[in-house]
């Protein structure tokens, strides 16, 4: 039996396929082709209500797209394939396979019960059954890269919004993703506060992360991404050379949202 | 101007305050009827201190004291655990899981708790016999209800089953009261269904939880009293049968709210570290 779940992608860390996403009645993402080479840094940018959000959550699957294929390092996100036909993922399945792909949410979404360290330590002791004390001492590590070792002990709400976001930041890559998802992480934080979490993603892109960054910050597009992707109403309108993209936009959709956020 | 120039500072504030006559009224009215219930509790006879001192800690009292506290405790953790899956199954995605749950809330919400346990100390008339088989065909071991089933059961299982309605819709309304971001977190984290529930959702739905829950143990202390309906030796019960031959109905009466009243201030005391307990992380 051909199993076709996995497929060689070469260095391609995410390859979208025509994907379709449908709210009820409401396509939200009407046919997505993209690819993310391994250690690059797509940001993507577009109006609000362009599907943004939804195509990062359709990537790990938080939603099921309707149409079209998702691989993630090889794997078809979701589903496993023999011939032609299709078959769901056990939620254990899907479980482990997010458990490669790190996201940062814009509001931050820390464990308000826990320590920012019991935060980072909670996943990989749950999920990939580390012993505490593996995990603590990773966690410490994690939190010092982040300019936090003097916060460990503090709950969110003792941590301002960019600690906050740094802290997440941390919880995610605890778990020593392949790729991480960025969903405007600097749209919640005070302009102070934004360069803080800016600078720990400019640090993982440079350490060779693979990274796929919604965002509105185009000083942070230029500088570090690899690419750039401008969506509107559930398409990608037009991608390339971040400088490129937004010194020189081609479509007039492009022109029109960079006129108003540049 | 320079901040360190001494200016003179402006005049405070002398005015006549506002009079609250209404206050005095009502802080006289209290005091008289203070008094006078002093008054009675220590001049009228029909208290009978002594005979209250004489029974207070006397084996049968301490009996039905001991059955009292077992009561509210397994009525409280057996409610809870029921009351937790009958929450979720209010919020699965299945139906039928979900309307057996609302069938069995609207059943012992809406009928009468002493009515419910009237029933349950006469469940051998409705089962006579409990068996282990196959549901419609064959039984493997049959027993009679009454040898199996004691007055503490029946009030045990009553309490339970009710309780259970009520934490349900307590539990419910706590796990909705979580952010969706956070299931989202766990989720985007590689947490499966049941970790996200036990580690993530179910903690901080406690601080919700918590404070009606201790709600719900003190008016359970209280509840225990009506499994005299069973009837079952608790507190109420065996102050009743101490005054049948007595004859000092009031002395005991007023004994057992004595008791009452020290279990419960407890439990008040145990609610309060329970809610700063799991309010942790969201104080200041
Ligand atoms: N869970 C949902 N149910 C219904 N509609 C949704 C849901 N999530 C997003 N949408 C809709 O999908 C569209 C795209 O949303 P989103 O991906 O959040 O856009 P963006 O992140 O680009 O602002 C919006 O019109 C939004 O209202
Ligand atoms: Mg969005």
């Amino acid at each position: 039996m051909s199993e076709q779940t996995d497929m060689p992608m070469g260095d391609l860390m995410v390859k979208a396929e025509q994907v379709c996403k449908n709210f009820g009645h409401v396509e939200v993402l009407k046919g997505i082709d993209l690819q993310v080479r391994q250690g690059e840094v797509m940001c993507v940018v577009g109006p609000s209500g362009s599907g943004k959000s939804t195509f990062l959550r359709c990537i790990n699957h938080l939603e099921k797209i309707d149409a079209g294929r998702l691989w993630v390092d090889g794997h078809l996100v979701g589903y496993r394939q023999r011939g032609d036909k299709l078959y769901e993922l056990r939620e254990k399945e899907v479980a482990a396979q997010r458990r490669d792909i790190g996201m940062v949410f814009q509001r931050f979404n820390l464990f308000p019960h826990m320590t920012a360290l019991q935060n980072v330590m909670e996943a990989p002791i749950l999920v990939k059954g580390e012993s505490r004390d593996a995990a603590k001492a990773r966690a410490e590590q994690l939190m010092e890269r982040v300019g936090l070792s003097d916060r460990m002990g503090n709950y969110p709400s003792q941590l301002s919004g960019g600690q906050q976001q740094r802290v997440a930041i941390a919880r995610a890559l605890a778990m020593q993703p392949k790729l991480m998802l960025f969903d405007e992480p600097t749209s919640a934080l005070d302009p102070e506060l934004v360069g803080e979490v800016l600078d720990v993603m400019r640090d993982l892109a440079r350490e060779g992360m693979t990274m796929v960054v919604v965002t509105h910050e185009m000083g942070f597009a230029r500088e570090v991404g690899d690419s750039l992707v401008f969506m509107d109403g559930g398409v990608v309108v037009e991608q390339g050379v971040p400088r490129e993209v937004l010194a020189n936009p081609q479509h007039a959709r492009t022109q029109a949202f960079l006129s108003k956020v540049l | 101007m320079s901040v360190g120039e001494t200016e003179p500072r402006p005049a405070a504030v002398k005015a006549v305050p506002v009079r609250h006559p209404g206050r005095w009224v009502a802080g006289v009215a209290v005091a008289v009827l203070a008094a006078m219930l002093i008054n009675n509790l220590v001049t009228n006879e029909a208290y009978n201190w002594a005979e209250q001192l004489k029974y207070l800690f006397s084996p049968a009292v301490l009996g039905g004291v001991r059955n009292t506290i077992w009561l509210t405790v397994a009525a409280m953790v057996g409610g809870v655990v029921l009351g937790i899956m009958l929450a979720l199954m209010r919020l699965s995605a299945n139906p039928l899981l979900r309307g057996a749950a609302w069938l069995y809330i609207w059943v012992f919400r809406g009928t009468p708790l002493f009515t419910q346990l009237l029933i349950w100390g006469n469940i051998g008339a409705l089962f006579p016999t409990l068996g282990l088989g196959i549901p419609f065909g064959p039984e493997f071991v049959t027993a009679q209800t009454n040898a199996l089933y004691s007055a503490a059961a029946a009030a045990a299982l009553g309490l339970i089953f009710n309780e259970a309605a009520y934490m349900a819709e307590i539990v419910r309304g706590g796990i909705q009261s979580v952010d969706e971001g956070q299931q989202e977190a766990a989720s985007a984290l590689g947490l499966t269904r049941p970790q996200t529930l036990r580690r993530i959702i179910l903690p901080q739905a406690m601080r919700v939880i918590a404070p009606p829950t201790g709600n719900e143990a003190i008016s359970m202390l209280k509840n225990t009293a009506l499994v005299a309906a069973i009837p079952y030796l608790e507190l109420t019960f065996t102050v009743q049968n101490i005054y049948s031959h007595t004859y000092q109905i009031i002395p005991m009466l007023v004994m057992a709210c004595l008791w009452y009243l020290f279990l419960s201030s407890i439990m008040m005391i145990g609610q309060h570290y329970l809610e700063r307990y799991y309010g942790k992380g969201y104080s200041r």
